[in-house]
């Protein structure tokens, strides 16, 4: 098997009487996006700060690219990128500027660093805003500046933290596609997100965390299926028919089914879904219940995470 | 590096620099010197502008901290810091950088006032040697506050009430001292404070090499003036040194 390229054990962190993190296990593979995801207050940002030196542990251990975050932190620092949930860019500097001062921090020599930067604001698409200062770029030119300057040195482990927070739509796309790039030239990433879509759209492997620590780990289909199968949505006309309408579909299909009143929702298991529309619809029809709406639907990754983190 | 970047902020912004370090205290020059000046009395004679030009120097300096403060507190809270901790460099470096490049700007504000008063026509009494004394002493004042800054900015950063607070207290600060009223004029009481204030014995040591006049009775602190000058801002960097830097180091914890 190959070494994980970020491997922790029993982290924990507490401030104060808070207990951030309570024993948070991780492994993820080289080459792989891993989403970190869960409520706020989970401690996807306390456990990213730790993996990337920024923070000490109180105990556990954890290693990235083969070097423990404490005892060989400046190891750890030659080979990771952070980019944070403020776009951590000095904003009277222009992009290249930017560029060619953490190029040089980086301890690239001058013409190296003016090289590079050049480089990554193409690549980044933003050659055309490479003179104007920071202050003046858009929220998504700010998040690829922030990710260009994590990538001045090619980084193994690249961590971002809620990469997209605060963006719109089109700026998240943008930072999507940068980072599906980035992975194919081999970095490995850990990314911590409160969208769902998000992880569902970048990561191969998902880790659910909850009160600090893990509370499901497996690729996003997976934790779908953690969730449960397909169900059938029926919701009525008058909610008076909710209780014998569920007592009709208990009796029919054999399953136990969600009642949701406000919604006047009735949402019932199964795993053969045109049988069970049929039924349902049909016995619905028989006993004079009047539905307004009847649906099949695959479970989405947000009840899937409703479900791992109630 | 870290030094390098604030001259390229200098460069980007250079009507906020020249607004912050340069027509303020140019501002309070001209209208301490001459709006308020006639009213003035220096007690034990001499003129009023004489009397104020190392004043100015001196709060000058005090009022640098402002500047650390902001920046070191900007920095921290949008999250350069933490990039720069993410980087293999070392955590003395990014403390130290932001030192240079204060001190630079200090000197800088410096020249600009020196011009300036040469202007309405103060000048040194006493010769190169002690101007360049007096001129140093300013600037260990500068350097004992630039750490208070990055103190406080590390400390406060998430709290841009304390740093907001930090800042209007330059004000007191500024004015409980000598910079532009003779301490001998002042209560008795306010007189002991003012006379303690460190900005109060940079400003008395610098009249005194410079030539100027003091402006106070004496005193066991006016009397060693030079001696205090140098005390006061190495007790300051004795404790805010060490503070900051382990400030940086602790924001790990």
């Amino acid at each position: 098997m190959v070494s994980p390229a970020i491997a922790c054990e029993g982290l924990r962190k507490r401030y104060g009487t808070t207990t951030a993190l309570d024993g948070l296990d991780l492994a993820v593979a080289p080459g792989t996006v891993h989403g970190l995801l869960g409520p706020n207050g989970a401690g996807k940002t306390t456990a990213i700060r730790i993996l990337a030196t920024l923070l000490r542990p109180d105990a556990g251990h954890a290693r990235v690219a083969g070097f423990d975050v404490v005892r060989q932190a400046s190891h750890v620092r030659e080979r990771i990128g952070l980019a944070g949930q403020h776009a951590a860019v000095d904003e009277i500097l222009s992009g290249r500027q930017n560029l060619v001062l953490f190029g040089r921090l980086c301890h690239l020599p001058v013409s190296a660093a003016r090289r590079r930067a050049d480089e990554l604001l193409g690549r980044f698409a933003l050659a055309e805003a490479g003179e104007k200062p920071v202050r003046q770029y858009s929220g998504g030119m700010r998040r690829r500046l922030d990710l260009a300057v994590s990538f001045i040195v090619t980084p193994d482990v690249l961590f971002l933290d809620e990469p997209t927070a605060g963006l719109d739509p089109h700026g998240r796309d943008e930072v999507w596609q940068t980072i599906r790039a980035l992975v194919a030239e081999g970095t490995t990433v850990l990314l911590t997100t409160q969208y769902l879509a998000e992880a569902d759209q970048l990561a191969d492997v998902i880790t659910v965390i909850a009160a600090g620590r893990v509370a499901a780990e497996g690729s996003p289909d997976k934790l779908k299926a953690m969730a449960g199968g397909d169900r059938v949505d029926v919701v009525l006309r008058d909610a008076r028919d909710l209780n014998s309408a569920a007592e009709l579909l208990r009796t029919q299909l054999s399953t136990e089914p969600r009642v949701d009143h406000d919604r006047r929702l009735l949402s019932v298991p199964t795993t053969d879904r045109l049988a069970a529309l049929t039924t349902t619809i049909r016995s619905l029809e028989h006993a004079h219940i009047i539905a307004e709406d009847v649906a099949v639907r695959r479970p989405t990754l947000d009840e899937a995470f409703l479900h791992l983190t109630r | 590096m870290i030094t390098r970047r604030d001259l390229q902020h200098w460069a980007r912004q250079p009507g906020a620099v020249i607004a912050n370090t340069l027509v303020f205290p140019v501002m309070i020059v001209l209208m301490f010197g001459y709006l308020l000046g006639g009213a003035m009395i220096v007690p034990g004679g001499g003129d009023y502008r004489d009397f104020l030009m190392p004043g100015m120097f001196a709060m000058t300096m005090v009022f640098g901290i402002g500047a650390t403060l902001s920046a070191v507190s900007t920095d921290a809270a949008r999250g350069v810091t933490d990039r720069f901790r993410s980087l293999p460099m070392a955590a003395e470096a990014v403390v130290a950088g932001r030192a240079v490049a204060d001190m630079l700007s200090s000197a800088v504000a410096l020249a600009v006032l020196t011009g300036c008063g040469l202007a309405i026509g103060w000048h040194p009494h006493r010769g190169v040697a002690r101007a360049a004394g007096a001129l140093g002493l300013l600037l260990l004042l500068r350097f004992a506050f630039v750490w208070i800054g990055i103190y406080l900015g590390l400390r406060f950063y998430d709290n841009s009430e304390a740093v907001t607070a930090v800042r209007t207290l330059e004000f007191p600060i500024g004015f409980l001292g000598n910079p532009f009223v003779a301490i001998a004029t002042m209560p008795a009481w306010l007189g002991a404070i003012a006379l303690w204030n460190p900005l109060s014995s940079t400003a008395s040591a610098a009249r005194q090499l410079f030539g100027d006049p003091v402006g106070a009775g004496p005193s066991w602190v006016t009397g060693h003036a030079i001696l205090v000058a140098v005390a006061w801002p190495v007790i300051l960097i004795v404790v805010f040194f060490p503070l900051s830097v382990r400030r940086y180091r602790h924001l790990s914890h």
